[in-house]
């Protein structure tokens, strides 16, 4: 065969190459899809045989207000309410968002429009640093010091959903803080330059233009913090006092889906009613974080800038 | 290409290291279970293997709740419980054949500050179901109790609710998971109560006489102290081979005076009464 002929009629090496990618590639991607749909079969199997296997009413799981898996009432059902550790999930979730909004808005507009030299020297890596702390790191400082402070101010044990907050707080804010600097760099820089000659003082600008294109960025920023919060376990674990009662105030013992989830699963036997019941929160917590995915997409797609 | 076949040559020769790795080894089991039990099995695994060369014992803690599943599943080998297996629900004790390798006593211990030392078993059981709610009520300071459970399955908390609530659910509280932090909280927060193992109570925390019992090991050998459980190690079947051989090991006399009492426990060897699955006295 002439070599012409040859070289027009097999793959060149080229073409094999980007055939072997695209299959790693592939494979890669599989590799994922499979993961992720058998950790979600996994969970929905075992979560959801609470309420079809042992016969829980799934509005009792989500309004009852007893948890103690262990015990059947006086109608022989299990005692699966689960409404204190959603509240508990919700309170510092929301609590720390709301408190850390304004100090990751503030610092992000520091960071870019005030002082972006400083801001991008110094203050990025001390954010970036803070992102990298262990969360047993948080929740250990917040035993020793954030705990006993609420207890001399407020009282009681100092355990709760304050103390959970607070230590929350510190955890999401370079998040956040991080995802707002993006957003506020992303806005183009005519945008400033139109504002600025429209006579407007850097104030006006920042605040009627910057931060008003950046907002979808920004509200990206604090559902990533809330996805973040609602998932931590070990943290509020050590702080929020791990009471399955509906909190009475900000300073009574609380409990959280996930700090309930880590002080059980090791107690009990997989297949019996109290490990299903386990389960159910943690599908609980998985449909949770896909509801915040879905908003952080719906949030980017709504608000991009045209 | 060559690099390709430099990738695969070290793959290869990786794989062969790791299954030469495994058939060099002996003999090897694992234990899995009870937080609690934990460091004694291992002090013991780890005499064993200095006495033993060429066995492996690898213990793992994961709870009693973890430890029964895994040995019922044939999982692991040995399944470390602080409780009965007939007390756990979900788990087939026929299958399991029960060694009880040390005995645990479990006293109340309160924060210091609560001025109450004696405590009578009634005015314990009004405590932990919420009846009581001031430490003035049962003569103590004017100051509020704060009751601090362990977790919901933890087999210091079955325990203690066996001997002492008669059956009756315990006041919603908050619950730790570790016995540690138990005593560092009831350590610092004013008005606190808990319950720990013996060998837990230190000097940040006051344990409690019941009826005027002091929480000893001699009086939990003459069951003059109530709140104690036997611990666990439960295999599928009668236990064959090494796992035999450490059993054995682990309820020699040696083992039980030296080791068993060194780490904190009871030895079963001491107890002078012997309790069966429903809390009734066997002699």
């Amino acid at each position: 065969m002439d070599p012409i002929r040859e070289a027009m009629l097999k793959k060149s090496r080229s073409a094999k190459l980007e055939q072997r990618g695209r299959l790693i590639s592939l494979f890669c991607i599989g590799l994922i899809v499979v993961i992720v749909a058998s950790i979600f079969y996994f969970v929905a199997s075992k979560g959801l045989a609470t309420f079809f296997s042992d016969g829980v009413n799934l509005w009792d799981f989500l309004t009852h207000s007893v948890w103690s898996p262990g015990v059947k009432d006086a109608h022989g059902n299990p005692q699966v309410g689960a409404l204190p550790m959603i509240v508990g999930s919700f309170g510092v979730t929301f609590l720390s968002a709301i408190i850390a909004t304004p100090f990751a808005v503030g610092a992000a507009v520091f960071m870019t429009e005030i002082s972006p030299k400083v801001g991008r020297k110094i203050l990025q890596p001390v954010i970036e640093l803070l992102v990298g702390i262990p969360s047993v790191v948080y929740g250990f400082i917040g035993l020793s010091v954030v705990v006993p402070f609420i207890r001399g101010i407020f009282g009681g044990t100092g355990f709760g959903i304050l103390a959970g907050t607070f230590v929350l707080f510190v955890m999401i804010l370079p998040t956040v803080t991080s995802m707002a600097v993006d957003a506020l760099r992303a806005v183009p820089s005519h945008y400033r330059s139109a504002s600025l000659a429209l006579g407007a003082t850097r104030w006006q600008t920042t605040w009627r233009v910057v931060l008003r294109a950046a907002t979808p960025g920004i509200l990206t920023g604090i559902v990533f913090g809330m996805a973040r919060a609602f998932g931590e376990a070990l943290a509020v674990q050590m702080v929020i006092g791990n009471a399955a009662l509906l909190p009475n105030n900000l300073v009574s013992p609380a409990s959280t889906l996930t700090s309930v989830l880590t002080s059980g699963i090791g107690n009990t036997v997989m297949g019996s009613l109290e490990n299903n019941a386990l389960w159910s929160l943690a599908l609980l917590l998985l449909l949770m974080s896909l509801f915040f995915n879905i908003m952080i997409r719906w949030i980017g797609k709504k608000g991009e800038l045209k | 290409m060559k690099k390709w076949l430099n990738l695969v040559l070290i793959l290869a020769a990786g794989l062969m290291l790791t299954a030469c790795g495994a058939q060099s080894q002996g003999e090897s089991i694992t234990a899995v279970g009870s937080s609690a039990l934990q460091p004694l099995v291992e002090a013991a695994a780890e005499q064993y293997q200095t006495d033993h060369l060429g066995v492996f014992i690898n213990v793992q803690g994961g709870g009693t709740g973890t430890g029964l599943s895994q040995v019922q599943s044939g999982a692991v080998a040995i399944g470390n419980s602080d409780l009965f297996a007939e007390e756990k629900p979900g788990i087939k004790a026929s299958q399991l054949v029960d060694h009880q390798v040390a005995v645990v006593g479990i006293t109340p211990i309160v924060n210091k500050g609560v001025g109450v030392d004696n405590v009578s078993m009634s005015d314990l059981r009004r405590i932990f179901t919420g009846e009581v709610t001031n430490w003035k009520q049962i003569g103590g300071k004017n100051q509020p109790i704060v009751v601090v459970n362990r977790a919901q399955g933890s087999g210091t908390r079955a325990t203690f609710e066996h001997w002492v609530l008669n059956g009756r659910q315990a006041v919603p509280a908050q619950e730790q998971d570790s016995t540690g932090m138990v005593r560092s909280i009831v350590g610092s927060t004013p008005g606190a109560i808990s319950y720990v193992a013996f060998s837990y109570v230190d000097k940040t925390v006051r344990a409690l006489k019941v009826d005027q019992v002091a929480p000893s090991d001699k009086n939990v050998t003459t069951n003059t102290w109530k709140i104690w459980a036997y611990e666990h190690m439960y295999t599928k079947g009668q236990p064959q081979g090494l796992t035999k051989a450490f059993l054995n090991y682990i309820l020699d006399a040696k083992t039980q005076t030296k080791l068993v009492a060194k780490m904190g426990y009871i030895p079963v060897t001491d107890m002078l009464v012997r309790r069966d699955a429903t809390g009734k006295i066997i002699k």
